[in-house]
C-alpha cells in the first residue's frame, strides 16, 4: 500500500471506532517531590548513574582539576565549547563531516541545567558544532551553572519549553551497558567517564 | 514470520524449565532487576501517583489516537521531518527499502527496536542485499548468534558470559576462552565503532512520539542510537502509532517511570529529544506503523495492552518468564504484554500463551501504566474458549466439574468415593504419568469424612 | 447476625480441619455462623480456564445459597475474590442478591481484622513461621501490602499473626513471590508450577522456619505435595488453625 493509502485506512480504522475516555489530567505539582538541597541530591544521582560532579568556584578550577586526571593529561584530541574552562585542540566548527570527530579523547560541552533526582543533564544541541561530539569521545566532561537545578523533570519540562527544531539530549551519567550477565560495564559505545563541573 | 510451527508453551518452555540450573540462574538474573526497580520505585514518594497519571494520560491518547497522529504528522512536517504511513509490517519494511534505495545505501546500522523486531526488518533487508547492524550490545550478541532477543530490554539476557565469550571469538576475534564481561564489552566497542563509521543510515526505534512538537524521544544507556544517527545524513525512525504523547510536558511523567521500571535506572543515559532533521542537508524520516494496533485499540477488553511502553518490568517480575525464558513464547515480546498482544495477531498460534501464567498478578502491579494484565490474560482464555480454540481435553472437564458442582448431593458423593478410592488405591496407581499433578507433586492425604459430614455430625 | 461460612471446595473434600478450625475461631469470638449445606463450588476453576459458560450456573448457584445472610466468610482469599472481583460477569449490576453477597463476602483474615476489629488473641503457638502471601490474597483483596506497589497497607495476615504469643517470624527473602499454584496452571504447566513451589519452599524453608503458614490451602495443598514428595520435615498449616490453637502437627493428623 502507498503511504497516503496506509494513512487513509489506519485514519478511518481509527475515526470509525469512537472511544471515550477523560479528558487529559494535569500534573498536581504539590504531588512531586522537590529537595531542599538539590545540589546535593544531583550529585548523589550522578555519582549512583556512574558519572563524577565536581563543584567549583572558579572556572579555572576545571582545568587544574582535569589535568590530575591522567587519561585528560594524555589527551591529544580535545574539542570545547567552554573556551573560558578548556580551551581545545580541534576546533569541531571548522570540520564538515562528523566523522572527521571519530579520534576525539575528549569533549567539554556546556549544560543548560542539571536535574536533582536523577542526575541527569540537559544539553542543547544547538551548542555544539556537531552533535556526535556528545556521543564519539572517549571522555566527556559537561560544565554548568550551579545556579541551573531544578528538582524533578516535570520542572526539567516546564523549564525547557517549546522545542525549537534540533536536538537535545538528558545525559545521565558516562555510556553504560549490563547486556552481558546483568554485569555493569561503564564506557559502551559512548564516553568511558563523565566528569561535570557546576561552576558558579 | 509466523512460519514456526505451533508448539505450545509447555513443551516450549521444557528444555530451559527442566535445565534447573540454567532456569535458577536466569531467574536470578532478573529478579535482580525487579528487585532494582524496587528500590527505584520505593525512592519515588509520587510513584503511585504518576502511574495513574501515565494511565490516565495514555487512555486519553488511545482513544484521540486519530487526531494525535495528525497533529504529529503536522508538527513533524513542520519541524522538517518527512513522516510515512505503514499499515503493517510489509508496508513498513517497503518504506524503510524505499528510503534506503533512494539513497544507494548498502549498510545500516540500528539501534534496538522492538517494532523492526515485529516487522522482521532485518530478514527483509538483508534479503535484499543490505547489511544490517544492530548496535546494541545484547541485540548484537544475539544477532551474531542468529537468534532473536529473548527479552526486549536485555535482548542477551538469556545467554552466559562464556557464551557470548565464544561468540565473539568466532565473530570478533576475542581470546579463546575469555568471558569477562569488561574484556568482552570493550572488544564489542572497538568492533562496532567501526561499524558505526561506516553506517550510510542510521535506523532507531522511537520510546516517545510528542504530538504537540512533533518530536521524537528515543532512550538508551549504551548511547548507539545517538551515534548511530549523529554520523550518517539519514535518520530513519520506526515508530508504532501507540507511542504517541500529546504533550511535550507529558515526557516528565514517562521518563520517571520507563527506566526506574525498566532496569532500576532513575532515568536512562542519554534521553534524546529530536525534532526535524539535523540540518538541511539531512534527512529525518518517521515510519509510523500500525500493524495490527488499531485493531487491536477496537477491542474494550484489550484497548488499555497499547499503553505498554515496553518497558519489561513485567517480564522481570513474572515467575513464569523468569522460569522458561523469552524464547519459550515464541513471540517478539514475550511476557506477560507478549501473551496478552500475541493472541491478538494469531488466535491460534498463540492459543497457549494467556495459560502461560499462575495468574499472581504481580504484573498489573508492577506496570508502570496500569494495564491490568493478569485480568486481560484471564479475559483472553475467556475469549479462547468462546472461539473454540482450547482442545476438549480442557473444556470437557470443566463441563463435568460445572455439572459436579450443581449438584450438592453428587459432589459429596464424588468427594467420598475420590477420597476413598485415593485411600485405598496403591500410590503407583494414583500417581503416575498420566497425572500431571503427581509427576513432581504428592496428592493430599484423603481424611475419612469431608467437612460437610463432619458438620452434620458435629453441627447438624 | 447469622453468618454463613463458606468452604471452599477443596477443603471441604482433603482439608475439613482448616474449615472446623474457621468454624471453631469464628464461634469462639462469639459469630453465629452456620454452613449451608447446599453449597460447593464459587466456580473459579472454570472460570480461569475461560469455560465462562461453565461457570456461570456454580456462580449464580452460590450467590443463591448466600444470599439471605448477613455475611459470609471464607477461609480462602482466592474464592473470596472470585465472589467479589470476577462475579460481575455473570449477574446484571442491578441484581441486589448478587450485590448484597458481593459486598458481604468477607476472606476471613479481613473479616476478623476489619469487621469484628479483632485485636487480641488468647493463643500461643511456639514455633519459627513463614508467611505464605498468596496472590489473589494480597493483590486482588489487598489483604496487605503487595511488593511492586507504594501504598502503604496493614497486612492483616501478619497483624493476625502478631496477636499470638511465643510466634516466631522467619520470613523468605522475595515476600510474596507466587508458590506457582494458580489452579489449572499446576496442571497445565506441570513443570513450571513444580519448579516454583520447590522455589518458593526453599526460601521459606531458607530462614529457619518450621511452618508454612498462610490464608490460602490452595497454596498450602501445592507446596505440600511438593514437600512430601521430597520428605522434607516442613509442616504448611491454614492461618485459621494457627489462630484458633491447633498444635503444629494438627493438619497432618486429621488427614
Amino acid at each position: 500500500m502507498a503511504t497516503t493509502e496506509s494513512r487513509q485506512a489506519i485514519l478511518d480504522r481509527l475515526t470509525s471506532r469512537v472511544v471515550d475516555a477523560n479528558p487529559l489530567p494535569t500534573i498536581d505539582p504539590s504531588r512531586l517531590t522537590t529537595f531542599e538541597d538539590p545540589i546535593a541530591k544531583f550529585a548523589e544521582m550522578l555519582a549512583f548513574v556512574g558519572g563524577e560532579a565536581h563543584q567549583v568556584d572558579r572556572i579555572e578550577e576545571v582545568r587544574e582539576i582535569l589535568s590530575k586526571n591522567p587519561v585528560f593529561a594524555d589527551a591529544t584530541r580535545i574539542a570545547s565549547v567552554v573556551p573560558a574552562a578548556i580551551q581545545g585542540n580541534v576546533d569541531a566548527s571548522q570540520v564538515d563531516d562528523p566523522h572527521a570527530l571519530s579520534s576525539l579523547d575528549w569533549v567539554i560541552a556546556r549544560g543548560e541545567f542539571m536535574v536533582a533526582e536523577n542526575g541527569a543533564i540537559w544539553v542543547d544541541g544547538s551548542t555544539l558544532p556537531h552533535r556526535v561530539m556528545l556521543f564519539i569521545p572517549q571522555y566527556l566532561a559537561i560544565v554548568v551553572s550551579r545556579n541551573e537545578i531544578v528538582s524533578n523533570m516535570h520542572e526539567a519540562y516546564q523549564r525547557i519549553g517549546t522545542p525549537k527544531p534540533g536536538f537535545g539530549v538528558f545525559v545521565s551519567g558516562p555510556s553504560k551497558t549490563a547486556d552481558i550477565e546483568q554485569s555493569l560495564v561503564l564506557g559502551a559505545h559512548g564516553c568511558r567517564k563523565l566528569q561535570v563541573f557546576l561552576v558558579p | 514470520m509466523g512460519a514456526l510451527p505451533i508448539i505450545d508453551h509447555p513443551d516450549a518452555s521444557r528444555e530451559f524449565v527442566t535445565n534447573k540450573a540454567r532456569s535458577h540462574w536466569h531467574d536470578e538474573a532478573l529478579w535482580f532487576v525487579r528487585s532494582k526497580r524496587d528500590k527505584q520505585a520505593h525512592s519515588v514518594p509520587e510513584w503511585e501517583y504518576l502511574r495513574e497519571q501515565a494511565s490516565e494520560v495514555k487512555t486519553h491518547t488511545i482513544a484521540n489516537l486519530d487526531r494525535y497522529l495528525v497533529e504529529f504528522e503536522k508538527n513533524a512536517t513542520a519541524m522538517g521531518a518527512t513522516v510515512h504511513w505503514a499499515s503493517d509490517a510489509a508496508d513498513h519494511n517497503r518504506i524503510v527499502h524505499q528510503i534506503l534505495k533512494d539513497h544507494g545505501t548498502l549498510r545500516i546500522v540500528k539501534s534496538k527496536s522492538m517494532l523492526t523486531e515485529e516487522c522482521g526488518l532485518n530478514h527483509y533487508l538483508e534479503d535484499n542485499g543490505i547489511e544490517v547492524v544492530d548496535t546494541d550490545l545484547g541485540e548484537r550478541i544475539v544477532q551474531l548468534r542468529h537468534e532473536t532477543p529473548s527479552h526486549i530490554v536485555l535482548p542477551a539476557i538469556h545467554i552466559k558470559k562464556e557464551e557470548v565469550g565464544e561468540t565473539f571469538h568466532t565473530h570478533l576475534g576475542t581470546d579463546k576462552g575469555a568471558s569477562d564481561p569488561q574484556y568482552l564489552t570493550e572488544a564489542a566497542r572497538g568492533h562496532l565503532r567501526g561499524k558505526f563509521l561506516s553506517g550510510e543510515i542510521g535506523i532507531t526505534g522511537v520510546n516517545f512520539g510528542i504530538a504537540d512538537t512533533g518530536g521524537i524521544v528515543v532512550c538508551t544507556n549504551e548511547g548507539n542510537a545517538d551515534l548511530g544517527v549523529s554520523l550518517p545524513r539519514v535518520h530513519i525512525a520506526c515508530m508504532g502509532i501507540e507511542k504517541l504523547l500529546p504533550r511535550h510536558q507529558d515526557l516528565a511523567i514517562f521518563t520517571r517511570l520507563l527506566a526506574r521500571s525498566a532496569t532500576g535506572q532513575p532515568i536512562t543515559s542519554y534521553t534524546s529529544h529530536f525534532h526535524g532533521p539535523r540540518d538541511a542537508n539531512s534527512e529525518l524520516h518517521i515510519v509510523l506503523v500500525d500493524n495490527g494496533r488499531s485493531k487491536l485499540r477496537e477491542s474494550e477488553t484489550f484497548r488499555h495492552a497499547l499503553h505498554c511502553i515496553r518497558c519489561g518490568a513485567c517480564m522481570n517480575t513474572c515467575p513464569v518468564y523468569r522460569r522458561s525464558g523469552g524464547h519459550s513464547y515464541r513471540t517478539t515480546v514475550p511476557g506477560p504484554i507478549g501473551s496478552v498482544l500475541s493472541p491478538a495477531r494469531d488466535s491460534k498460534a498463540h492459543k497457549s500463551l494467556p495459560y502461560a501464567c499462575s495468574l499472581c498478578g504481580s504484573c498489573t502491579d508492577v506496570c508502570p501504566v496500569k494495564i491490568p494484565l493478569h485480568h486481560q490474560l484471564l479475559a483472553w482464555r475467556k475469549e479462547l474458549v468462546g472461539q473454540d480454540r482450547m482442545p476438549k481435553s480442557k473444556t470437557v472437564p470443566m463441563k463435568a466439574a460445572s455439572y459436579l458442582f450443581q449438584h450438592p448431593k453428587l459432589f459429596a458423593l464424588a468427594g467420598k468415593a475420590g477420597r476413598t478410592a485415593l485411600r485405598w488405591l496403591p500410590h503407583f496407581a494414583t500417581h503416575n504419568r498420566l497425572n500431571k499433578w503427581t509427576i513432581a507433586r504428592e496428592l493430599p492425604l484423603p481424611p475419612k469424612e469431608s467437612f460437610r459430614d463432619w458438620y452434620r455430625k458435629n453441627r447438624g | 447476625m447469622s453468618v454463613a461460612l463458606f468452604v471452599p471446595c477443596y477443603v471441604d473434600q482433603f482439608y475439613p480441619d482448616v474449615a472446623i478450625a474457621t468454624l471453631e475461631l469464628l464461634e469462639r469470638l462469639g459469630v453465629d455462623v452456620v454452613f449451608p449445606q447446599g453449597q460447593t463450588c464459587c466456580g473459579q476453576p472454570m472460570a480461569n480456564t475461560g469455560c465462562t459458560e461453565d461457570a456461570r450456573p456454580v456462580a449464580k448457584r452460590n450467590v443463591a445459597m448466600f444470599a439471605d445472610y448477613d455475611a459470609v466468610v471464607c477461609p480462602s482469599g482466592s474464592c473470596t475474590s472470585m465472589v467479589r472481583n470476577h462475579y460481575d460477569q455473570f449477574f446484571d449490576s442491578g441484581d441486589t442478591a448478587f450485590q448484597h453477597v458481593k459486598s458481604r463476602t468477607f476472606e476471613l483474615c479481613e473479616y476478623l481484622y476489619d469487621v469484628l476489629e479483632v485485636r487480641k488473641l488468647d493463643v500461643r503457638f511456639p514455633h519459627r513461621v513463614s508467611l505464605h502471601q498468596s496472590c489473589h490474597g494480597l493483590r486482588e483483596l489487598r489483604l496487605g501490602p503487595s511488593s511492586e506497589v507504594m501504598t502503604p497497607r496493614v497486612d492483616k495476615m501478619r497483624s493476625l499473626l502478631d496477636m499470638v504469643a511465643d510466634l516466631e517470624w522467619s520470613l523468605p527473602t522475595r515476600v510474596d513471590e507466587c508458590c506457582g499454584f494458580g489452579g489449572t496452571f499446576a496442571v497445565d504447566e506441570a513443570e513450571l508450577s513444580a519448579s516454583m513451589g520447590r522455589d518458593r519452599i526453599a526460601d521459606h524453608l531458607s530462614t529457619g522456619s518450621e511452618v508454612i503458614v498462610s490464608a490460602d490451602m490452595s497454596c498450602l495443598m501445592h507446596m505440600q505435595g511438593l514437600i512430601r514428595r521430597e520428605k522434607n520435615p516442613t509442616q504448611v498449616m491454614h492461618i485459621a488453625q494457627v489462630l484458633v490453637g491447633r498444635p503444629i502437627k494438627e493438619l497432618a493428623k486429621t488427614e
